[in-house]
């Protein structure tokens, strides 16, 4: 029988040199569902995605894709599964030297050996998607960032993959675009029964098009929840997350000596 | 202080040393990640255009300015000796066995290999490496590898171009300008350069610095910080470095080479 998740992470920890980001994560992401990754800048969003994606291995815990334990899976097995993956990068990652028709048509021309026309054909349907089929001869530069990260989810559903993930989709547009690729995450999750995984810090947005969040802050899962549970937690995180507090557990303050002190201090040397 | 000047001292060497692992490893990843740049031979031409071709004007403009001074002093020196008629002999020795391949490989690491280090820098600071690895796509087959087979293809012919036109720059001065005699320029030059000894180790030295070259900026490029003052580092490193190991290089293959040459 065919495992309800299809992303299950147990457990993990991970750290850059001596510093610790991830200290014991568990997490899931049901199939078919929009799944939200919270968490200010820096607590570890990013390497949670980098880790399902096999780019960096956990120093503790198991990630398994599809059932799959990607600390079991050799170098081959990995690019096999990453086949079923799409990644959605924060400034779309487009390869700037060829146009927007090329950059989707990447993977199909890597991975398949279908004819040009088939190619063609599914290049204009990717792009028809997200709504920029009018862009097609258009090169990466020409394009504003919201056009840059719609052609980028193009290519990332071009093989029709399983998972997507997406890492800040959000940041740096404008309402129109953001309400645009908040619409395309859902549509294409639910039309094309993807999984998708949203690593944002973008809470009103998020909890318009999520089935299920988490809240992960110094490198633990804080807070979980559906978008409803999580807009009426009284955690003081959470609340301080989603109402926008600029002081609360996490302080205004970078750690400092008090204030008295400092000044006190810099009288003496003067 | 004294501790900490031992320290850092400790600290860099030890970076230096994990560089040059990680570089060693790297090549080794090139290498054997190759086989798509012949299998798909079109991407090793369309980076042969990039680095070779577009290196085109720089090495045939400054291999014939190379050549015009080399018959000028040349001349200057044979002709206290009377023996100005060898002209050609000098020309086409200095440039077949030395100049051409160590000038054209300094040329070529200043011109293609900072615009190798500064790509691969921006395509990694930008995402496009992550980006390409999670489609399920090696960065070292699809994009290093072609790189590198077309640096190491270019350098050799860039370098025979390079003293093709050096020799015809000795020929306008030494021939057309000064009056030397045709006939014996091109036969005392034909007599004097032997194809084993001289061009073919000439060739040999301008793989040798291709491959060297196009490791080195490869190499920079896909090391460096992701920041533009990383990218900017390192393509600063890769001519650097790339013209200290060129003429190394250059000293040790000459001195197996030429060693006992009459």
């Amino acid at each position: 029988m065919q495992n309800d998740n299809l992303v299950e992470i147990e457990d993990v920890e991970f750290g850059y040199g001596d510093r610790p980001v991830l200290k014991g994560i568990t997490l899931s992401a049901r199939r078919g569902q929009v799944i939200a990754i919270m968490g200010s800048s820096g607590c570890g969003k990013t390497t949670l995605l980098r880790l399902i994606g096999g780019q960096i291995k956990p120093g503790q815990g198991t990630v398994r894709v599809a059932g799959e334990s990607l600390g079991e899976l050799d170098e081959a097995g990995l690019y096999r599964l990453r086949r079923k993956m799409g990644m959605l990068f924060q400034f779309g990652a487009l390869f700037t030297d060829i146009s927007v028709f090329d950059n989707v048509a990447f993977q199909l021309r890597e991975h398949t050996d279908l004819p040009e026309d088939a190619i063609r054909d599914l290049v204009l349907m990717k792009l028809h998607a997200v709504g920029l089929r009018g862009a097609s001869h258009l090169m990466p530069a020409e394009l504003s960032g919201g056009m840059a990260r719609r052609v980028a989810l193009a290519r990332a559903i071009a093989l029709d993959p399983m998972l997507v993930m997406y890492d800040e989709p959000f940041a740096g547009l404008d309402p129109i675009s953001l309400g645009i690729t908040g619409n395309l995450i859902r549509r294409l999750t639910d039309t094309l029964g993807l999984t998708s995984l949203v690593v944002t810090h973008d809470v009103q947005e998020s909890l318009k098009i999520v089935d299920y969040i988490y809240f992960v802050s110094e490198g633990v899962i804080v807070a979980e929840g559906t978008a409803a549970e999580i807009r009426a937690s009284d955690l003081p995180y959470v609340h301080q997350f989603v109402h926008g507090e600029a002081d609360g557990p996490v302080p205004f303050h970078y750690p400092a000596p008090p204030y008295a002190d400092d000044l006190r201090r810099g009288k003496q040397r003067a | 202080m004294l501790k900490r000047s031992i320290e850092n001292l400790g600290n860099r060497a030890i970076q230096a040393v994990w560089r040059i692992g990680f570089a060693a490893r790297f090549f080794v990843a090139v290498l054997l990640h190759s086989g798509t740049a012949f299998r798909r031979f079109g991407l090793t031409i369309r980076e042969m255009y990039f680095t070779g071709v577009l290196s085109l004007i720089i090495i045939l403009v400054s291999g014939l300015f190379v050549g015009m001074v080399l018959g000028l002093q040349g001349y200057e020196t044979l002709q206290t000796y009377g023996a100005e008629e060898a002209l050609g002999i000098l020309v086409a020795l200095s440039l077949v066995r030395e100049l051409g391949p160590v000038v054209a490989a300094l040329l070529f690491a200043s011109r293609a290999g900072s615009a190798i280090t500064a790509e691969i820098g921006l395509m990694k600071a930008t995402e496009q490496l992550s980006a390409m690895e999670m489609m399920a796509v090696d960065p070292i087959a699809r994009v290093v590898a072609p790189r590198f087979w077309a640096g190491v293809i270019s350098m050799p012919l860039l370098a025979a171009l390079f003293s093709a036109m050096g020799i015809f720059g000795g020929y306008l001065v030494g021939v057309q300008l000064i009056g030397v005699d045709e006939g014996a320029f091109w036969s005392q030059m034909k007599s004097a350069v032997d194809l084993e000894q001289d061009i073919l180790n000439g060739v040999i030295k301008s793989v040798v610095f291709g491959v060297a070259i196009t490791t080195i900026a490869l190499f920079e490029g896909y090391d460096a910080p992701p920041t533009a003052e990383g990218v900017s580092g390192a393509t600063t490193r890769t001519v650097v470095t790339s013209s200290l190991v060129v003429l190394a290089l250059d000293f040790v293959l000459t001195a197996f080479m030429f060693r006992g040459l009459n």
